[in-house]
């Protein structure tokens, strides 16, 4: 007991002394997810909102190709990365594995789905009586498919910050493909398997506290944009 | 009359006609903003959307509303909003589904009033869905009967309210047909 006691004390003293160590791994671990959802909000929401707004017949299959894929266990993500981009396989030219940029490819291959997915729901609750006003007021389709957008902006937030909290605290995608290589690739999930298994619990304990704070104002915005957008 | 499917022939057709649903969908921005809607899809400048959303709230009584946001607005005033919206940049035609349905008598009022104004002073040719026998005789200047999607027959109000042809709008005009 007194050795967690001492964990937490000392992990404090590393969060708040600027650890350059624990910074670093902070530091990537946010430039990872948030490039990966950066790229999948550009590829989710459009696809999302297009799917939306088709007829529900005709997207069926695909529907459930991208629920399926939403619930993807991050370690079977991470598999088919690696398959993809390792030596042997289709993409190994490019000698990405083991560098931030394939653990972005993996995220960005398990946070597309959910943006996707859960664009789709929140844009389909009212997307089409919204095309019909837009275009009924005299917009083109380019407009009328902004409109819905800004329109269900509530729902697509929502989808954004709910892709974000899944990769930011993944573990098993990122260990794959990036190997937890120290100062290269070591983010806060890998690092934290990595010292609680060397029983080095201090950073552990450190980079779990932080993760819960990122958890915290992350889903604190979550939080107020599904209160925001009930309330109107 | 069918409209072409080439698109921008359909939309050019499209945006002589401005249409008001009877379940109003106003966008989550200010009144303003929504009343504007319709004029920058047409490209209007800045200065020309600020004078004619400005001059026309002003018309319509909707001034003081300007800066509201329109999901907050009461059932009424969301109405009027959508009508003020639709006809901002002048359609030729409106077509108005049930406008007043669900309305208490007040804003029914206050509606009628506005569509015979922008009738009157705008020159917009209205076409109006009503299962109101009173409001259709208050408001209209043609009457069309229709029973069962067929048309039973048509002709200037006064005729239709007090010599029709046809017996079945006699007694739906004189509340005593059961439909």
């Amino acid at each position: 007991m007194s050795r967690t006691f001492e964990g937490i004390i000392e992990a404090f003293r590393l969060i708040l002394a600027f650890d350059a160590d624990l910074l670093q791994i902070v530091f990537l671990s946010l430039q990872v997810s948030v490039t990966a959802i950066l790229l999948s909000t550009l590829l989710g929401v459009p696809l999302g909102t297009l799917l939306a707004l088709k007829p529900e017949k005709k997207t069926r299959l695909i529907n459930k190709v991208i629920f399926t894929f939403m619930g993807m266990p991050p370690v079977v993500g991470g598999l088919i990365i690696y398959l993809l981009l390792s030596r042997m396989g289709p993409l190994g030219v490019l000698g990405l594995l083991y560098s931030p940029t394939a653990m972005i490819i993996a995220q960005i291959f398990l946070a597309t789905p959910i943006i996707t997915g859960l664009t789709m729901v929140g844009v389909r609750a009212k997307g089409e009586k919204i095309e019909e006003t837009a275009r009924s007021l005299g917009a083109g389709s380019a407009l009328a498919a902004w409109t819905v957008v800004k329109e269900s902006r509530f729902g697509i937030f929502g989808a954004i910050i709910t892709g974000f909290s899944r990769v930011v605290a993944e573990v098993g995608a990122v260990m794959i493909v990036g190997g937890n290589i120290a100062g290269h690739t070591r983010v806060m999930t890998t690092a934290i398997v990595l010292e609680t298994r060397k029983g080095n619990f201090e950073l552990a304990i450190g980079l779990g506290i932080i993760l819960l704070i990122i958890s915290f104002v992350v889903n604190s915005m979550l939080y107020n944009i599904q209160k925001g957008g009930r309330s109107y | 009359m069918a409209l072409p499917n080439n698109g921008l022939e359909r939309l050019r057709i499209q945006r002589k006609m401005a249409l008001v649903f009877q379940k109003t969908l106003l966008f989550k921005d200010s009144v303003w903003n929504n009343v504007a809607y319709g004029l920058r899809a047409r490209g209007y400048s800045r200065g020309e959307v600020n004078k004619l959303v400005d001059k026309l709230l002003e018309q319509v009584g909707l001034k003081d509303l300007a800066a509201r946001r329109a999901d907050t607005l009461s059932g009424g005033e969301a109405q009027r909003v959508a009508i003020a919206r639709a006809v901002a940049f002048n359609p030729e035609l409106l077509l108005l589904d049930e406008p007043t349905a669900n309305l208490d008598p007040v804003n029914i009022e206050l509606i009628e009033e506005m569509i015979r104004q922008l009738n009157r002073e705008k020159s917009i040719t209205v076409v109006m869905v009503t299962h109101n026998v009173f409001q259709a005789r208050r408001i209209a200047d043609q009457v069309i009967f229709i029973d069962q999607g067929e048309i039973v027959e048509m002709g200037p109000t006064e005729k239709i309210f007090t010599d029709p042809d046809n017996e079945n709008t006699r007694l739906y005009v004189e509340g005593k047909a059961i439909f």
